[in-house]
This record gives structure tokens, sequence and C-alpha cells, in this order.
């Protein structure tokens, strides 16, 4: 039986958010206290041995990652926050920074210390102001009581564009421009915001960090998957019986989560198909739902961990008609930078639509699948790159349902 | 609160425009032109930069809005959980299309991606507020809060 296991979500309903207190009454702070007792190195070490690795989608290991933040020579870095959480079906980064933020603001001063930053940023999407206000209510508390020491820490609040959920998209963002990515590398721990060595965490990857320190990293990295350690926060949403979320060891297979967290799918219909990781990830046929729900296994069958977002489709849902609506989301998401995302997100959701209207044929087909590949290698950033999968996974497991459009 | 007195109070803030705009917005429901220019002026970038920022993010409007700025949430999970119907409720109630405001200036109708409530599904906010599970038939009594 699969059972959830509460890291990043530990205090999810047993503290007030708002009350630092309650916070440190169990045991917050003593992490970062700890932390600012050991030697730098030996705390970067730490993280990158408990083989943490991102949980924004890219799955880069965290401690490597602050390691060259903590070599580049510089007068000024920034630690910052990625909680522009815009992957449709999650909401996992909100349910940390609602119910527990105080865990965020201390993984990230943890973080500030072992790199040598003394700024740091939360960069929280527009759709999320109230989260905005508990932030700058927690800031305001660890200040008071002198925990952040010299680490100055600010909330900015994004205004609806999910690009700016890529790291450099989001820098530029946070520097007041457009939200458009950058030409990489060089890559942010070495130039990042206002061309400073900059550590970008998403919310989920700062949560663990507190954990970690206190309990060790040989601890972490004994949970879940050997490659991907810890937990995932998956939030579930779609045709399931339970339409929310758990935090699960990364050794849960996705059929556990769908028939035994997830309750299954409603009204006795059947299953159909499975979307993981947001809008951005593969679709997932009955026969691989026994994947584990870590980055590298999702990679082997070409698919994502991304966010953790589980979109359950049932027998009854016209996949063409989803897919299309997916590629209409590309199509106004993209911020038009790049040629291959621009024009590409704009052809994939016309031909969508031609073949949703009946008036397709296996040629189109075939071009989506040509111009899919395309662009999921010259695309500038991971928006443009990922933009094929919903529609390229649809195209070779669910061939049949493309097949009943045509003419 | 007029527009410069608010750009005033971000002005030495590095990057402080984008916050510029969400307080603006927050008194004017879009950013009038004389804002944006006054934007351009108080954080020395050409006008025309400061409109690129302003139209690049779909919150920011540039255009005269209704006071209420209601949302549908057309993302997938969204999608599949009736949000047209939604859609056609609001826009029969409010006698409007999506994308346009109320004669009154009371009501905007637009469409988002997600709002990060997916466990309620179909979601619509108004300023920023979430209604969850909404249906056709849950509209009007929503509405009835703002009117």
């Amino acid at each position: 039986m699969a059972e959830e296991m509460r890291i990043v979500l530990r205090n999810y309903g047993k503290i007030d958010p708002l009350k630092i207190e309650d916070y440190i009454a169990l045991g917050g702070y003593g992490a970062l206290k700890k932390a600012l007792s050991t030697e730098k190195t030996a705390l970067i070490n730490e993280i990158k041995k408990s083989n943490l690795r991102g949980r924004g989608g890219a799955g880069f290991n965290c401690g490597q990652k602050w390691s060259f933040a903590y070599a580049a020579q510089a007068d000024q870095k920034y630690v910052v926050c990625n909680a522009d959480e815009g992957e449709p079906g999650t909401y996992k980064d909100r349910l940390i920074m609602e119910n527990d933020p105080q865990t965020l603001i201390e993984g990230m001063a943890i973080c500030a210390y072992a790199i040598g930053a003394t700024k740091g940023y939360i960069y929280c999407r527009g759709e999320y102001p109230q989260v905005v206000k508990i932030l700058r209510a927690a800031i305001a508390q660890a200040k008071e009581k002198g925990l952040l020491e010299d680490f100055d820490l600010e909330v900015r609040m994004g205004a609806g564009a999910y690009v700016c959920g890529e790291e450099t998209a989001l820098i530029e963002s946070i520097e007041g421009n457009r939200g458009e990515p950058r030409f990489k590398p060089p890559y942010p721990p070495v130039e990042g915001l206002w061309q400073k060595p900059t550590i970008v965490n998403n919310v989920e990857t700062f949560a663990a960090i507190p954990l970690i320190v206190e309990k060790g990293a040989e601890w972490f990295a004994s949970i879940g998957a050997p490659s991907y350690p810890g937990t995932k926060v998956v939030t579930l949403t779609g045709d399931i019986n339970n339409r929310t979320f758990f935090e699960v060891p990364t050794t849960t297979t996705i059929r556990e989560v769908i028939y035994e967290l997830g309750g299954g799918i409603p009204a006795d219909k059947k299953f159909k198909a499975v979307q993981i990781g947001g809008t951005s990830g593969a679709f997932i046929p009955e026969s691989q739902l026994d994947t584990p729900i870590a980055f590298d296994a999702m990679a082997a069958i070409d698919a994502t961990l991304g966010s953790g977002a589980v979109f359950v489709l049932d027998e009854s849902r016209d996949l063409v008609d989803v897919t299309t609506r997916i590629a209409k989301f590309f199509e106004h998401e993209s911020c038009g930078k790049c040629a291959p995302c621009r024009e590409g997100t704009m052809r994939m959701f016309d031909l969508m639509e031609k073949i949703k209207h009946g008036e397709g044929s296996s040629a189109d087909v075939a071009l989506l699948n040509k111009l899919g590949r395309v662009m999921s290698y010259s695309c500038l950033c991971g928006l443009g790159q990922a933009a094929p999968s919903p529609v390229l996974s649809t195209i070779k497991h669910f061939s049949a349902d493309y097949n009943a459009k045509f003419v | 609160m007029a527009y410069k007195e608010i750009i005033a109070k971000f002005a030495g803030i590095p990057g402080g425009m984008i916050e510029s705009y969400h307080a603006i917005q927050d008194e004017y429901s879009y950013l009038p032109e004389e804002a944006i220019i006054e934007a351009a002026r108080v954080f020395s970038v050409p006008t025309a930069e400061a409109y690129g920022v302003a139209t690049f993010y779909s919150y920011f409007s540039v255009k005269a809005r209704g006071k209420n700025v209601i949302r549908i949430c057309e993302s997938a999970p969204c999608h599949i959980a009736g949000a047209a119907d939604v859609v056609s409720a609001l826009e029969r109630e409010l006698g409007i299309n999506m994308g346009s405001s109320t004669a009154d200036g009371r009501f905007a109708l637009e469409f988002t991606e997600c709002v990060g409530q997916c466990q309620a599904t179909p979601v619509i906010t108004i300023n920023s507020k979430p209604y969850f599970d909404v249906t056709a038939a849950k509209v009007a009594d929503i509405l009835a809060e703002y009117k």
C-alpha cells in the first residue's frame, strides 16, 4: 500500500503560518543555526551528498549548483526562489507557502550563508496575491526575531506570464523587464540577477533544505529512488476521485498515486491517459502506469516528472480536444523571442485545430511529428522545447484517437 | 492616489517598475498611458520599453477595463471540468463577450491560464479572489457579491 511521507509539507496543518513561534516550537530555525556553525564547503558538500535534485522540473543536483555560486568571485551574490508556479494542474508551491512560509525562508537563508549572498528574492506568481501577503508577513517576523542576520529578503510579484518560470526569464522580470529568457551560458550561478552569481531554486527544493541540514545527507539520500531521493508533492486533477494533493517518496508508482491515494476513476469509468508534470508533460498510457514518480524513471519512458501534477483522463474524454486546448496554451504563453517557439507553437495549434474539427489527415500528423521534433531541440528555452511533448506523446500512444478524426 | 505619487514610491527600487504597475492597477484597474510614460521617465527607460513591459504580462492591461476583473481559467483541468459552460453563463449574465467590460464599468471579463486552485475545478477569480467548483448555476450568486 502506497503511503504518504511528509518532508516539505511536514508542518502542514500543524502550525499557524503567520506565527513564527509555532514554527520555532516545532524545531524551526534549528537547521539555520546548525548551518551557520558549519563550514560553508562542508555544508554544500552535505547538500550535494543528499543528492537533492531540483524540484522545479530540471532535476539538477542542488548542492552542485550551490557550489558553482560559492566558487564564483563577486562583490554581491543573490538567492532567488522560483515561486512562479505556472504549470496548469500544479499548486504544490502554494501549499508550502500558504501553510509553512518559514520553512522556505529558512531554506533560503541556509543557501545565502552557503554561497555568501546577502540579498534574496522570492518571485511569486501574480495569481497568488494572498500568498505574497503571507510571505511578506513571515519575512517581517523572521527579521524582527533577528533570525536572518544580514540576509535581506524581498518578495516580488509576477504578472501572469508562464515563461517567467524559466529561471533567466524570471531574473529578467525581477530586474523589471519583459520576462524573456536569456541565452545560456552563462548560467545564473555564474552570471544571473544583475549579472551577479545567483542561485535560483524552486520552493519545494528550498523547503527540503532545513530537514536535510537537521537530519543529515544520508537520511535524505535513503528515502525514495536513489537517483532522485526524497519525496515529491503531487497534485491530482481531472477524472480522479480524490482531487487533492499527496507527498510521496519517489519510489511510488503512477498507478499507486492514481488508484490507491487518488481512489481511482469516478463512476467506474475506465482509465484512458494521465499527463504528469503539468501541461508540458507527456501523456502516458495504461501500460506505463507502473513507472515511479521519479526524474529518471519518467525520462526513461520519454515523459517528465516536471512539477508533479497528475492530470487523469477517463475513457470518455476526447484526447485530441484536450491536446488542442494545451496547444493553445503554448501559443498564448510563448514569449516570442525565438522563432522556433513563436512560429512553432502557432502552427502546432493550427494543425491541432484542423484535426480536431475533422479537417485533418495523416499528413498533418506527420507534419506535427516533424515540427515537434524540430522545436524540441531548436527552441531557446524549456517552454518551446517541452511544448510539443503533449502532442508527440498522444500521437505516439493514442494514434487511434487521431485517426478517428480524419476525413 | 494619483499615478505620479504611486510611481514615486517605487522610484528607488531596482527593477521596481513592475511593482509600480501592480500598484497602479490596484488603483485604476489598468495602466493609463500617462502612467506608463511617467514610469519610463522615473525608471530611466525609453517609453517604448516601459510600454513593452506593460504589454508583456497578461495581468496588466493598457486599455481601460471594468473595476472588478473576472478571470476564467481555461487550462486543461478546468477545460475538462466544464469551463466553457461557465464562460457562457458569465457572458449571458453580464451581457458582454469575453475580453470586454460592462458599460457601467463594473465588470471586466477575461480568460486566464491556470490560477493554481486545481483542487476545485472549474475556477474563476474576481480581483484575484478564487471561486471554486463553479457551475453555470452559481454564477448569478457570485456576481451578486459585487453588485
